[in-house]
């Protein structure tokens, strides 16, 4: 019954999509009122319409109804609950199902707080939102129905992928996917924009808020997914430079470059045309990121369900709202006025080579994905395009930006004086260039420049606060009175940005880590990284759906015990998979990461790392989503301030 | 029969999961051990999809491992390590692609997108529309009378 | 003018990419395009020199013949096997060369699924199939009378390939 119920429901979402798709929009070409009314009672209908038929599947999920194909196959009943509940996103047609929840959720959430939009551009808002997604949910409707019935039903559940049972991996797609498809809403915007023919100020007003919000989510979704790559994959490795991985950076770049650009519109009313094309590749790259992962043609260790049959029904989707929007922006972008004058060295000027680096890395990254794809469909050649070459290609590109990022923030609207901010900078310049140059003489040249980069980030971020509150050269208290004043938006930036450089100083410490393999017997010690580790014993371990060989690994340093690993090897008897958990131990300097091998002549194969600073790379994802919330929470930004602030000009 | 078949799949499957090697097959010369692992970070693991064969538990890695460490304690050169790869699995192994013709683009890329950008910045420089002309007298006159009447 | 055509710029390269992966798609249906696919090195190239206990590369003259590649504890090859036994009862030369695998082992799956093999080879260690730019089990090769590489295939044979690509290479290396 709970089945049909999600099933009718999901039809259900389809015809209000269908409805919130064509009705506002007809409306507002008519200039029809009533018609632009219910845009937001439909969004709403959708959005309940969704969560009801996705509380379904993950009821059924929950109660491990074997008779749904989709719970047999993705779920056990020996699994714990957490995972009954968390796999109903974590397979193919489930994950479908979410991300057209998430997608309605946002026309909710703009027709709840778009009160102060204006009529039209509110009901072309939600209208294009519909228009989004009810292809995705026609194909979760038609092609991926999560509801199938299986009969008889199996006694018990194929049980979810072992590695797909992890805390961090069960939070990490709704996170991930509230940033992908929260740039939907500025996409939204920026199509109603054109539809409208106009585009102002109050426009960039209210399109950051939204990229600030899904910009937030997707820069923890990024990181939750490293993370979880570092701690459970067993490699020690945090990034791969993997399709799947690049398909969530690509629109992390273009939505940071967008953020920006917005922030000129805002402002200056300048790089309209711009920003609008850059919020539509953002939500496009993150479509094709989160589809074309799953159309089989990407080559990843993160293989998702391969059907080139479904594969041709996405492209046919991503086609019309890629390419609908493209042209759409072809046909009625030159209607929009080209404004903006404004000199090279300025504040805005500074946000223009912002967008131009980031926009080439993400097209560097871009091609680098595709590359070997059209390099066999074209020329017959057979590639490989990985680390090796992301690094030597983004490295180049990605240190300007860093130079630059400090700088930024310190060159005032339309002129500014660049000396004058260098001059503020030069102990940050300083202390940067030491940390380089004492780097080099312990690590490679690349990781010199970017622990070079990494001081000069943070501390560029310090000097602007610093000089923001003019601290030492006014009476402490009103230097503390300043910070409480502080705009949250110039806060958050300052706070994001220092956050990047703590990120980049983990990832360039990553060079300094030590590794090793070794065999111990019980009672052995093997020396690492000024650290004793000894294998006291291996023993089994039982959980709900495993079983586990422990290891228990006593770490000292100068004869004190630092702590004790327990690293375990499960093997899952449904899925026949066995899987390492790492056990890593942090004090927020540096990790202490262990996992265990195969076990052979009475020993135990382990794999060592210590990885200083490796807690830095996320540690400053975290702040920068914590600088975007910062900035989310100006004043100036909430929603219906534009509003208010009118309304205390006049007064 | 479909015991052994299942007892098959396990192995292959198990096989993948533990990306952890044989301690012995570290060269015990750490300087030829961390250029044998550079090499091997820049080649790809052949059954698994974008892995180096550094980072693969697949067997076929561990023997491509073995092979490099043999050749490198035999004092080959990187280049002439990777050159014996590519003659057996072809430009495919390499995970940083050779500057060819086949790869201009790829390669180029960096500096073309830096070219786009610089050039949409300068076009759109050329393209923006004039300052308005300063006022003329009698625009100024108009405007004083504008303001003095406030 | 100018500024339209810019404008319509990524409307375009949109077009073109877009196009590029439903020829991929297309293609993958209909297999020929295959991204995972590794290439071989060999073909029209002469075999790669080896000596295993069974077979070595001079053997592999005079005549053409196919060399397959096997291992007892792959599944694919239990698919594989009545495919060979046809090859076999056609009085196609077909060489086996067993891939990482204990020789009681292999001795034991050849007498369960028939032994299609006019030779057989043991390569233990499994180099000398990396000569060979091998992936995996089983593959197949077809050497002419020359001792050239003239065709590869990945994965079981299937009855199809045998009769659309093996077949008139056969006859046009004969």
């Amino acid at each position: 019954m709970i089945p049909e119920l999600g099933h009718f429901t999901l039809a259900l979402g389809v015809a209000f999509g269908f409805a919130q798709a064509f009705l506002p929009l007809w409306g507002a070409a008519r200039g029809d009122a009533r018609l632009m009314q219910a845009a937001p009672a439909l969004a709403l209908g959708q959005f309940l319409a969704l969560g009801t038929s996705f509380f379904c599947l993950a009821w059924s999920s929950a109660v491990s109804d074997f008779s749904v194909l989709n719970v047999a196959e993705n779920s056990n009943s020996l699994e714990p609950l957490i995972y009954k509940i968390t796999g109903s996103w974590g397979n193919h047609e489930g994950s479908i199902l979410f991300w057209c929840l998430i997608l309605s959720l946002c026309g909710a959430a703009v027709a709840a707080f778009g009160g102060n939009l204006p009529s039209s551009l509110r009901a072309r808002v939600i209208g294009v939102l519909g228009a989004a997604g009810v292809g995705f949910a026609l194909f979760a409707l038609l092609e991926s129905d999560p509801f199938l019935r299986l009969w008889p039903p199996p006694v018990d559940g194929r049980d979810l992928n072992p590695l797909l049972q992890d805390p961090g991996l069960a939070m990490h797609p709704p996170i991930l996917y509230t940033g992908y498809v929260g740039f939907a809403v500025p996409f939204a915007f920026a199509v109603a924009a054109l539809l409208e023919g106009r585009i102002d100020a109050a426009w960039g007003r209210w399109v950051r808020p939204w990229t600030l919000a899904a910009w937030c989510f997707l820069t923890g979704g990024i990181a939750l997914g490293s993370w979880w790559a570092y701690y459970e994959l067993g490699w020690g490795g945090f990034w791969f430079w993997d399709p799947v991985e690049n398909a969530s950076l690509l629109p992390w770049l273009t939505g940071t470059a967008l953020l920006h650009s917005a922030l000129v519109v805002e402002k200056r009313e300048a790089l309209k045309v711009w920003t609008v094309l850059l919020a539509i590749c953002t939500f496009s790259l993150s479509l094709s990121g989160t589809f074309l992962v799953r159309s089989g043609i990407l080559n990843s260790v993160h293989a998702f369900a391969n059907d080139p049959a479904r594969g041709v029904f996405i492209l046919v989707l991503l086609g019309l709202v890629v390419g609908g929007s493209l042209l759409l922006f072809g046909l009625r972008a030159p209607v929009l006025a080209a404004s903006g004058i404004f000199a090279p060295v300025s504040r805005e000027g500074a946000l223009v080579l912002n967008n131009i680096l980031l926009c080439s890395i993400a097209a560097v990254v871009l091609t680098g994905t595709t590359y070997p794809l059209f390099a066999d469909l074209l020329l017959g050649e057979k590639l490989s395009v990985g680390a090796p070459f992301f690094n030597a290609t983004v490295f180049p590109l990605a240190m300007p930006l860093f130079a630059a990022m400090a700088v930024g923030p310190m060159l005032s609207w339309k002129r500014a004086d660049l000396g004058a901010a260098l001059m503020k900078l030069w102990w940050a310049a300083l202390v940067a260039a030491v940390a380089g140059v004492v780097m080099a003489t312990r690590a490679a040249l690349l990781p010199a420049l970017a622990f070079a980069a990494a001081a000069w980030l943070i501390l560029g971020a310090l000097a602007d606060l610093i000089e923001r509150v003019r601290l030492f050269r006014i009476p402490l208290g009103a230097s503390a009175r300043r910070l409480m004043g502080l705009s949250r938006g110039s806060l958050g930036t300052t706070i994001a940005h220092a956050g990047l450089g703590v990120t980049i100083a983990g990832i360039a410490a990553m060079s300094l880590a030590h590794a090793a393999i070794v065999l111990l017997h019980p009672g052995e010690t093997a020396k690492l990284g000024g650290y004793d580790w000894q294998l006291v014993n291996v023993h089994d371990a039982d959980g709900p759906n495993y079983a586990a060989r422990v290891a228990t690994i006593r770490i000292s340093r100068d004869g004190r015990l630092v702590t004790v690993l327990a690293p375990e090897r499960r093997s899952f008897p449904v899925q026949q998979i066995t899987t390492t958990e790492a056990k890593i131990s942090t004090n927020g300097l540096r990790d202490l990461y262990a996992v265990l091998g195969e076990e052979r002549d009475g020993g135990a194969v382990l794999r060592l790392h210590v990885n200083p600073l490796a807690p830095w790379i996320w540690f400053g994802a975290l702040i920068m989503a914590v600088g975007g919330m910062v900035s989310l929470a100006d004043r100036r930004l909430r929603v219906g301030a534009p509003a208010r602030r009118a309304a205390v000009a006049a007064a | 029969m479909r015991g052994v078949l299942a007892l098959v799949l396990w192995l292959l499957l198990a096989g993948p999961a533990f990306a952890i090697s044989d301690p012995a097959e570290a060269l015990p010369d750490p300087a030829q051990e961390a250029r044998a692992v550079a090499i091997g970070q820049q080649l790809r693991c052949l059954v698994c999809q974008n892995e180096s064969i550094e980072d693969s538990g697949a067997d076929l890695a561990r023997d491509l491992r073995r092979i490099v460490r043999q050749q490198v304690a035999a004092g080959r050169s990187n280049r002439e390590v990777i050159a014996w790869l590519v003659a057996r699995y072809g430009n495919f192994v390499r995970l940083r692609p050779p500057f060819e013709t086949g790869t201009l683009l790829l390669w180029g890329s960096p500096v073309l997108a830096l070219a786009a950008g610089g050039g949409a910045v300068l076009l759109a420089r050329r393209n923006r529309p004039a300052p308005p002309p300063p006022l003329s007298a009698a625009e100024r006159d108009r405007l004083r009378q504008l303001l003095d009447r406030t | 003018m100018n500024r339209r055509l810019l404008l319509l710029a990524p409307f375009g390269v949109a077009l073109v990419a877009g196009g590029g992966f439903l020829a991929m798609l297309r293609r993958e249906q209909a297999g020929t395009f295959d991204p995972r696919g590794v290439p071989s090195m060999l073909i029209d190239r002469p075999v790669p020199p080896f000596s295993l206990p069974g077979l070595a590369s001079s053997d592999l003259r005079g005549r053409p013949v196919l060399v397959n590649f096997f291992a007892s504890w792959c599944v694919p090859c239990v698919e594989e096997a009545p495919v060979l036994m046809d090859l076999r009862r056609a009085g196609v030369p077909l060489y086996g060369i067993a891939y990482k695998d204990k020789p009681e082992a292999t001795d034991a799956f050849l007498s369960r699924h028939g032994d299609p093999y006019a030779r057989l080879a043991r390569d233990l260690p499994g180099r000398v199939a990396i000569d060979w730019g091998l992936t995996g089990v089983p593959e197949t090769y077809l050497i002419d009378r020359d001792g050239i590489v003239r065709w590869r295939w990945v994965g079981p044979l299937t009855p199809e390939a045998v009769t659309a690509e093996l077949q008139p290479l056969l006859r046009r290396y004969a």
